[in-house]
């Protein structure tokens, strides 16, 4: 007897004659009934009729039965939410069954119901269950918990489920922990700032040590649990590195890929010169090459990730280009990935077996694959110098076999390689002038057409082939058509004489009879050019054109630091960040590769990312993303005292601790080859790296005291720059998401904004403007956006500030309106910016004049405030608050109490004064209070807000 | 994690869906999505994973039975997939092929193996050696276990030797090794080396009583080297193999060996699963003996004729045989008639494959055969070239090309009273071919 009768039951009255059998009292035909209604939902028909009649079949001891109710319950609960009440009472006592086994099938399919009512029912056996004594138990237990959290977040943290769960992490068995390492890893990812997982070298030695003996899956949780771990130092990160590396030779390709994304993010971390990196690099290669020996479906995800490690460290596997040879069997996806891991790794010592396949390849079936392989084959030529010779003339013989859309192809890349080394190959242009007529893509015919523009004067007819060209001007793309006018202009700027008509011709048809934008300015540019300034018009349009750049569809750096700690994960596959795919919160937290510690130094910070470099000129991080937020982290940090860098030098700005000095010391440092100089650049917006020399002046005085006052303070720290917030998000305008956050850099006021394009089409033309305010603050320039910011694509803007603007009181007084335009809208947010922006540099004023001015604001003008639990003596709080331009005049201590005397400056001219009392003797007492006095009391709340941010990071 | 499952037939009609969160939405929605996009679908499918309205798909096709696995979240693609597998070698552990007739007919027990190893879309124990102690076709053994029996369920399901259950016993203590390789060779027209390598499998079937401690040993050079160095010189591998060590590129592990101790020391041990399994995985590229060297000769005679000529040359002690011998000729698509000659075996030209294919039954080493052909072509006006596609082969060897050898496999069981030499032990080389392709 098989089961497959149970899918053919078509007829009428189906659902009554089930209802019968459903209530039948033997239990045979009961089984029988639930069996074909399973059935029927399967297929799809709608069975929630018989909602009442099956949930009657649950009282059974009859396992088989029980399951089948069980699957019917979870699909249509939802549905019937008040009947599914009438399912708590088996579950709670199923909860208590002396079968492990029915105890946690109840618990694991109470937390598959979906209804409020339910949930509130299922706490109390969940929590028995959590703390059973049956292993199998727990680990079920342990997954409800998330599954109890997707439905009702409030509540699992009421209950003290979270904790429960924290605690399975230690438990006796290895399945457990990989259950409640999955849950918890859930659960944190919906959290991004909770410290839930608190990942410490305690806890992650009993992962490391659960690793070892459980199963294939909860060795995948536990490994991807621990990339999102951050070590402290090159020492832990190594020994991390040595337990996972056993992985490496596991059957399970997921078990093989999550080791490589641990070992990839922790080695970031390990010095270069160390031995162990270079064993561990040999170590990486050849798993990742058997990876391709597994199934399709695998190699491919392995392919997609191996694509990006190549990017990220193509050391590994330059020598393993064979492998990566196409077979003819593989299927299509693997074919292409394949082809594009072989140009990626081509060099000049594999670059003649590399040609040799991909001419075998362009004479396979796939069209998308020979073009792929055509194409290839160029990009090697521009790669790969020495080979550039024999790629062109692989090229030719392919145009000889006149295969249209590998001729068509095969003249795309040689336009491309004639820039790449021009007036080397200009001698097969003949050949390609051949195959003019058979061309009927766009992008071939535009590429055919520069090429002519470009060497007219090579071609004797040339003005014939334009001419051919133009008669069907109007039938063809955009992309032809500007092709076409540039290169009629240029074929008219080197032979004047006999093609003055040809070029009137084409600049009557691209300006008056084209609906064309684009096409018509360039038109009119051009034809005022020719006839205003003929020279210039030689310059502009025969301009000799900047060399294309070798590797073609590189990952953008940073969205490759983001998917290498994805590796093996749907993003690796998609080379897209989790936010471009996953809705809500889930995954939207960026994941950034650790930087890279000497275990000298100590950071305080556990968060990913956030761990940056020490400050040896040794240990300066080796690799800097070019976005400035890891600079503004790097900056944020609390430096332990410096482990020196050689012998300061005495009027060196590297001491003085503004953030562009740090920038520009590391710069000169490193010689420039930390090869992030100009993405530090970048960071810092428009601050020249000259800056440190003018800065001398200002803050030399000021820096001299400091150091009479705190006795051989260390290494000042950078100006407080709080973290970026969201000020629009994305749904409020249209797709558009600004988050930003203000800096002061050598003095001048920054506004610092990420714009980030979640709409699926292209943003332009943004421009930015901001309301009156109390402190005129205003754009001192346009919003630098420079190129159109595409889908999903993000960009860091700064944006100088000036504070002569109209003047308008705000409240609060730090409040900001901004308005933003882009091609699609105007939006409008407001945000507010930590005042110490506006502490200007020469904000420190002469002792006399202090006590003057202390006593001569009224004493109804000064406020009191505390700050709570700020561990600082008062040297590093005076070193913290300098580095925001709140100097410290003068210090005394009064019992057990060091008192700081401060001033600052606000750009209008308003000084503020300030008191602060630190309780040095009792280390108990870590509140500290501050006095602020001023002729504008309105600022002492700012003020003071500013000093406890600046305080207590 | 993963949101759902569907099992398709070749149709697109559902016949197991399974869904486990609520983030995928509508499950008729889903299910629609991917039958419409992708099995429907006009062109062929372009990637195993798909991602249509921000839902994933990851798919896997076993003969025309299509398992779609559904997410909504970043999830760990490889480990899908690997899930995908395991879920096809569970249920043909349970009730063989996989075809539409056998789902259907077990449809129950696949949503129960669905409710037991996925569990709110994580994968969870799924040897099926575990699993058949609680999941069973009867369904009804729950009732009549004792609880020693349950927990004993329990504990094993959820242990650190999940794949062995305790109290086995066999009156005859016994083990087989198989040697399994596969030969993959890309040549060039002019008999150059491409690309060569042996992927290899070592398969035991055991028959042991008790927890059996094991402990495996091969010809591996690092292994071989440091015992050189050592002092100790192993006999027996100098004795039993011609070469004395092998390169291995890279090699995996089943579950139950130590891995740790492999990185450490390079020793495999391990307490094996009961009755079949496979043990390790490894790949050479060194010193492979390649068995079959193939020549071919194609001559374009006019625009209507070709002459093929093929020999093959046999590379390896004349002592032993290779059988099931299969050279595959493509031949172009506009063939009208084949001739063919040959010394050895039978030829025959199958225009629905496009091929000539020629079977020889045996063949000693150190010998050649040879085949001639003259193949007809109708004109066309057709520009582009025949893309010639390889010469392919296929055959078995009793030997193992990458140079393997076995050298011991011990076994320790100290509670039970039988030592390493009361176990009977075969062992077994089979060579195979991959893809072995000769371009012509």
């Amino acid at each position: 007897m098989t089961d497959s009768k149970y899918f053919t039951t078509t007829k009428k009255g189906e659902i009554f004659e089930l209802k019968a059998e459903l209530n039948s009292d033997k239990k045979e035909k009961k089984k029988e009934a639930v069996k074909k209604v399973i059935a029927s939902m399967t297929v799809g028909k709608d069975v929630s009729a018989l909602f009442p009649d099956v949930v009657n079949c649950m009282q059974t001891d009859n396992l088989e039965l029980k399951k089948l109710v069980y699957l019917y319950l979870m699909n249509y609960a939802k549905s019937q939410p008040d009947m599914a009440i009438m399912a708590v009472n088996t579950f709670v006592k199923d909860c208590e069954d002396p079968n492990p086994l029915i105890r946690a099938l109840a618990v694991r399919t109470m937390g598959c119901i979906r209804v409020d009512k339910i949930t509130e029912y299922l706490c109390e056996p969940l929590r028995k269950c959590l703390k059973d004594e049956d292993p199998y138990v727990r680990k079920t237990a342990a997954v409800c918990v998330a599954k109890l959290h997707d439905i009702n977040a409030q509540l699992v943290e009421d209950q003290g489920f979270l904790d429960t769960l924290k605690d399975l992490i230690s438990d006796s068995n290895p399945m457990v922990v990989a259950n409640a390492v999955a849950a918890l890893s859930e659960i944190a990812e919906s959290h991004p700032n909770s410290n839930l997982l608190d990942l410490n070298p305690q806890s992650i030695n009993k992962l490391l040590t659960a690793l070892n003996e459980c199963t294939e899956w909860g060795q995948i949780f536990i490994l991807d649990c621990l990339a999102n771990y951050a070590p402290r130092d090159d020492r832990e990160s190594q020994s991390i590195c040595e337990r996972v590396t056993p992985r490496l030779s596991h059957a399970n390709s997921a078990v093989v890929l999550s080791a490589v994304k641990v070992l990839m993010k922790f080695m970031e971390m390990l010095p270069k010169d160390l031995d162990y990196y270079g064993t561990l690099l040999k170590k990486l290669a050849p798993p990742l090459v058997t990876l391709l020996s597994a199934e399709p479906e695998l190699q491919y995800v392995a392919l997609r990730n191996i694509n990006l490690i190549v990017q990220k460290r193509p050391e590994i596997l330059k020598h393993e280009m064979k492998v990566f040879f196409v077979k003819y069997n593989d299927p299509i996806y693997v074919k292409l990935e394949k082809l594009d891991i072989m140009i990626r790794l081509a060099s000049q010592a594999n670059i003649a077996q590399v040609l040799a396949e991909l001419k075998e390849y362009a004479t396979e079936v796939d069209v998308d694959f020979v073009r792929k392989a055509v194409r290839a084959i160029g990009r090697c030529a521009i790669k790969v110098e020495q080979s550039a010779e024999r790629c062109v003339s692989t090229l030719l013989d392919l145009i000889q076999t006149k295969v249209n859309y590998v001729v068509q192809e095969a003249i795309v890349v040689i336009k491309d390689i004639f820039r790449k080394y021009p007036n080397k190959y200009e001698s097969v242009i003949a050949t390609l002038c051949e195959n003019l007529d058979s061309l009927d893509e766009p992008e071939a015919r535009a590429a055919m057409i520069w090429i002519v523009g470009e060497y007219a004067e090579r071609i004797d007819n040339a003005d014939e082939l334009l001419e051919s060209f133009l008669e069907g001007f109007h039938d063809e793309s955009t992309q032809v058509q500007l092709q076409l006018l540039t290169a009629i202009v240029k074929l008219f700027l080197k032979k004047p004489t006999e093609t003055q008509e040809l070029v009137q011709q084409v600049l009557s048809l691209a300006t008056q009879d084209s609906d064309n934008p684009d096409l018509r300015d360039r038109g009119y540019i051009y034809w005022r050019l020719l006839s205003t300034d003929p020279v210039a018009a030689k310059e502009v349009v025969l301009a000799e054109k900047p060399l294309i750049s070798e590797e073609t569809d590189l990952i953008e750096p940073t969205l490759l630091e983001e998917l290498i700690c994805h590796i093996g994960t749907l993003a690796s596959v998609y080379h897209k960040p989790p936010s471009a795919f996953v809705e809500g919160s889930r995954g939207v937290m960026h994941k950034r590769l650790p930087a890279r510690t000497g275990s000298g130094e100590s950071t305080e910070s556990p968060d990913v990312g956030t761990i940056a470099g020490g400050s040896g000129t040794e240990t300066a991080p080796s690799i800097i993303p070019s976005q400035g937020d890891l600079l503004g982290d790097l900056l944020n940090l609390d430096l332990a005292p410096p482990t020196t860098t050689g012998p300061p030098p005495p009027t060196s700005g590297m001491q003085m601790g503004g953030m562009d000095l740090l920038g520009g010391g590391l710069d000169s440092l490193l010689g420039g080859d930390i090869g992030g100089s100009a993405a530090m650049g970048a960071g810092f917006g428009a601050v020249p790296a000259v800056m440190p020399a003018s800065l001398n002046a200002p803050m030399g005085g000021g820096l001299g005291d400091l150091f009479d006052l705190g006795g051989g303070v260390g290494m000042p720290l950078g100006a407080y720059i709080p973290p970026k917030t969201v000020w629009l998000p994305a749904m409020k305008a249209k797709g558009l998401e600004i988050s930003g956050t203000f800096a002061r850099r050598a003095g001048v006021i920054q506004m610092e904004l990420t714009l980030t394009n979640k709409a699926m089409s292209v943003m332009t033309d943004f421009a930015i403007q901001f309301n009156r305010n109390s402190f005129g603050l205003a754009p001192a320039g346009p919003l630098q956006v420079l190129s159109p910011l595409s889908p999903n694509q993000t960009i860091e803007v700064s944006l100088p500030l000036s504070t002569v603007g109209p003047v308008m009181k705000m409240e609060p007084l730090n409040n900001l309106q901004v308005a933003v335009k882009n091609n699609i809208d105007v939006f409008y947010f407001s945000c507010q910016y930590p005042i110490s922006m506006l502490f200007v540099e020469d904000g420190k004023m002469e002792r006399q004049v202090f006590l003057a001015t202390w006593k001569d604001i009224p004493n109804e003008n000064e406020s009191q405030f505390q700050i709570k639990d700020c561990h600082l003596n008062s040297d590093a709080a005076s070193n913290k608050l300098q580095a925001s331009n709140i100097f410290t005049i003068a210090k005394r201590t009064v019992e057990g109490q060091d008192m700081l005397y401060m001033s600052i400056k606000l750009s209008n001219g308003i000084w503020v004064l300030a008191e602060l009392r630190v309780q040095t003797g009792n280390p108990n007492y870590t509140d500290l209070e501050i006095s602020v006095k001023c002729r504008a009391p309105e600022v002492s709340q700012c003020v003071f807000q500013c000093c406890e941010a600046v305080l207590k990071n | 994690m993963i949101g759902g499952l569907f099992i398709y037939n070749h149709k697109g009609e559902v016949l197991i869906s399974r869904v486990y969160r609520d983030d995928i939405g509508n499950r008729r929605h889903a299910v629609d999505a991917f039958r419409v996009n992708v099995i429907h679908a006009r062109q062929q499918v372009r990637s195993p994973v798909t991602n249509i309205a921000r839902t994933s798909f990851f798919h896997v096709k076993r003969s025309n039975i299509w398992l779609a696995a559904v997410t909504k979240q970043n999830v760990n693609a490889a480990m899908v997939f690997e899930f995908l597998y395991k879920m096809c070698d569970v249920m043909a552990a349970y009730f063989g092929k996989i075809s539409e007739e056998n789902i259907k007919n077990n449809f129950v027990l696949i949503y129960e193996l669905l409710d037991e190893i996925l569990d709110f879309g994580y994968p969870q124990n799924s040897e099926t050696g575990a699993l058949k102690t609680f999941i069973t076709q009867q369904g009804i053994k729950g009732q009549h276990q004792t609880k020693e029996e349950q927990s004993q369920i329990t504990s094993q399901v959820t242990g650190q030797i999940g794949w062995r259950r305790e109290g086995i016993k066999y009156r005859r203590n016994e083990l087989f090794l198989d040697v399994l390789e596969s030969v993959n060779l890309l040549m060039s027209p002019q008999g150059q080396v491409l690309s060569a390598h042996v992927s290899g499998r070592v398969v035991m079937k055991s028959y042991l009583s008790g927890m059996p401690e094991c402990k495996f040993g091969m010809n591996d050079k690092i292994v071989i080297d440091k015992a050189g160095k050592g002092g100790v010189t192993d006999d027996v591998a100098k004795s039993t193999t011609g070469k004395q060590s092998i390169a291995i590129d890279d090699c995996t592990f089943n579950q139950c060996v130590r891995l740790s101790k492999f990185d450490s020391e390079r020793s495999i041990s391990f307490i094996p699963p009961d009755g079949e399994y496979e043990l390790m995985r490894y790949r050479t590229t060194k010193d492979i003996i390649l068995p079959f060297r193939v020549i071919p000769l194609v001559r374009e005679v006019g625009r209507t004729k070709l002459e093929v000529k093929v020999v093959i040359k046999s590379n390896f002690k004349p002592s032993l045989l290779a059988q099931k011998i299969e050279v595959r000729i493509p031949t172009p698509l506009n063939t009208s008639g084949v001739q063919v000659i040959c010394m050895k075996g039978k030829a025959k030209y199958k225009a629905s494959e496009n091929a000539i294919v020629w079977k020889i039954k045996r063949m000693a080493g150190m010998k050649e055969s040879q085949i001639s052909a003259e193949i007809e072509l109708l004109p066309t006006n057709d520009k582009k070239k025949w893309a010639r596609p390889p010469i392919s082969m296929n055959f078995e060897v009793p030997f193992a090309p990458s140079g393997l050898k076995v050298r011991y496999l011990k076994v320790f069981e100290s509670k039970l009273n039988y030592s390493d030499h009361d176990v009977i032990k075969w062992v077994r080389y089979i060579g195979r071919s991959g893809i072995y392709e000769t371009r012509c």
